[in-house]
């Protein structure tokens, strides 16, 4: 564990204070490793090969539509109940309202984070949309992130500049853990199941979509309240 | 151990289950209503979501109990004037003398992005995907670099109190740049890899660290600057896996010609 080993010279060396609680410490270590190994073992279990077998299916039922609603919603869903992103989205909320863009009313700022909320999911839903569209027609990828890097800085240029540095951040926050091996999982099983393409190349990138459009959404939503 | 850790367990475990009930709607209302076929291997399946479950609430807690706690004390005794002033050798402080600061935002940056789960993730895939081109420690490597860098430019740039824009829109150019050069089999995987390193593990630790020193720099406001280390540390790997890969595969035509 790297970590122990950053905390302890930092906390000893630089600092120079004992470590509290060695004892919680270790056991914390110990719940980590645990941790680590099971999520592993379940990964190869339960979430790679379902994402796999769901694209699949999709490619052999030859059903465009289905197939990117399934893309959308799984998308939607996975980030409106995201916990990274209720914590941002509530501190975007404090921010707005000390910046006097909403009224400093609790029920303001929640209507505020929660339209944010939805922006997010729906960005991401978006993104993986656009990405199982791009595995599907074999779009090279890096295009369409250098149009998403020209749409995030014009839009950065528009932008009131309180939202800026979440809209930054947001993109970052929405993939979750368990997001993250079901939507990889999904690329590579719709890659390798669609003739001409590969999955190296064309499986991956649903993810930096998930994380780029967030940020042209947020600084939307940031311009229109 | 104590009782409150197995509550707190068991806590965190109900949490982990509400994160995952929509994707669990979502995938078992598409499998049996649209494409209207049974599961295979079903009880694999879902004893493989169990592990899952079981597995990140133990990660979590483990986390909680024992470098969570902390991380953040030290995020915000690092940042604190009167450690910064303690080592300054100027009467005013200057950005030169966060150097700890720095150093500790590459050294968290590293550790716990080597350590994020949604990293491994992506990386045993990979590694599956490329037939064993890609390695998985590499590339965790390679990623946590990345976030390292970006974490410890992040804090320069709270420090200096310089805009956050003016850095992506730089990264962004070299990213652009880089992609023409790279080799193709990497691009789509290292425009990934910027989207998993902040998950579970880097978020918590980070946001502290951005948000400490935002409130005690002089000048600077929590709401304004506090933000924007995240946004650093989804862009910079994305630079660092492709120039791994660019220094293997000059390597290899090193190597090649050489023989």
């Amino acid at each position: 564990m790297p970590i122990v080993v950053v905390i302890g010279f930092f906390q000893l060396v630089v600092l120079q204070e004992p470590i509290p609680n060695l004892g919680e410490i270790l056991v914390g270590t110990l719940f980590v490793m645990i941790g680590l190994a099971l999520f592993v073992k379940g990964l190869e279990m339960g979430l790679f090969p379902i994402g796999e077998t769901m694209a699949h299916s999709f490619a052999r039922k030859g059903s465009l539509s289905w197939l990117l609603l399934f893309a959308a919603a799984l998308g939607f869903g996975t980030t409106v109940a995201e916990p990274a992103l209720i914590a941002v989205a509530e501190e975007a909320a404090e921010i707005a309202a000390a910046g006097k863009v909403i009224e400093n009313t609790p029920e303001a700022m929640e209507s505020y984070a929660d339209g944010l909320r939805l922006t997010v999911a729906i960005s991401v839903g978006f993104a993986i949309l656009v990405g199982v569209l791009r595995i599907i027609r074999g779009w090279p990828i890096h295009y369409l992130i250098i149009a998403g890097y020209i749409g995030v800085i014009i839009m950065t240029a528009f932008a009131p500049p309180e939202i800026i540095g979440i809209a930054y951040d947001s993109g970052g926050v929405t993939t979750s853990t368990i997001t993250v091996p079901l939507v990889t999982a999904l690329g590579v099983g719709l890659a390798s199941s669609i003739k001409g393409r590969n999955p190296m190349v064309d499986g991956f990138g649903l993810i930096a979509f998930a994380s780029l459009t967030p940020m042209i959404f947020v600084m939307g939503y940031g311009m229109l309240i | 151990m104590s009782v409150d850790t197995l509550f707190a367990l068991w806590h965190t475990l109900v949490d982990t289950i509400a994160d995952v009930v929509p994707i669990a709607v979502i995938i078992f209302g598409f499998q049996l209503l649209v494409l209207r076929k049974p599961i295979p291997h079903l009880g694999r399946v879902i004893a493989g979501f169990l592990y899952v479950l079981i597995g990140l609430a133990f990660f979590l807690e483990g986390l909680e109990l024992a470098l969570f706690p902390l991380g953040k004390l030290m995020a915000a005794q690092l940042t604190d004037p009167a450690f910064i002033a303690s080592v300054s050798h100027h009467s005013s402080l200057n950005w030169k003398d966060y150097y700890w600061v720095y150093l500790f935002a590459f050294a968290i940056g590293f550790s716990t992005t080597i350590a994020e789960p949604s990293l491994l993730a992506v990386a045993l895939k990979a590694n599956q995907v490329s037939g064993g081109t890609v390695g998985v420690m590499g590339l965790r490597v390679a990623v946590a670099l990345g976030v390292a860098i970006g974490i410890a430019l992040g804090t320069y740039r709270i420090v200096s109190g310089t805009p956050l824009h003016w850095y992506i829109i730089a990264g962004y150019i070299v990213v652009v740049i880089q992609t023409f050069y790279a080799p193709k089999i990497i691009i789509a995987l290292a425009y990934d890899s910027g989207g998993v390193t902040t998950s579970t593990v880097t978020v918590p630790l980070v946001a502290a660290l951005g948000l400490g020193l935002a409130s005690t720099v002089p000048g600077r406001s929590t709401l304004l600057d506090g933000f924007g280390l995240i946004a650093f540390a989804s862009l910079f790997p994305i630079m660092s896996v492709m120039a791994y890969a660019q220094l293997s595969e000059w390597r290899a035509k090193r190597a090649s010609r050489s023989n």
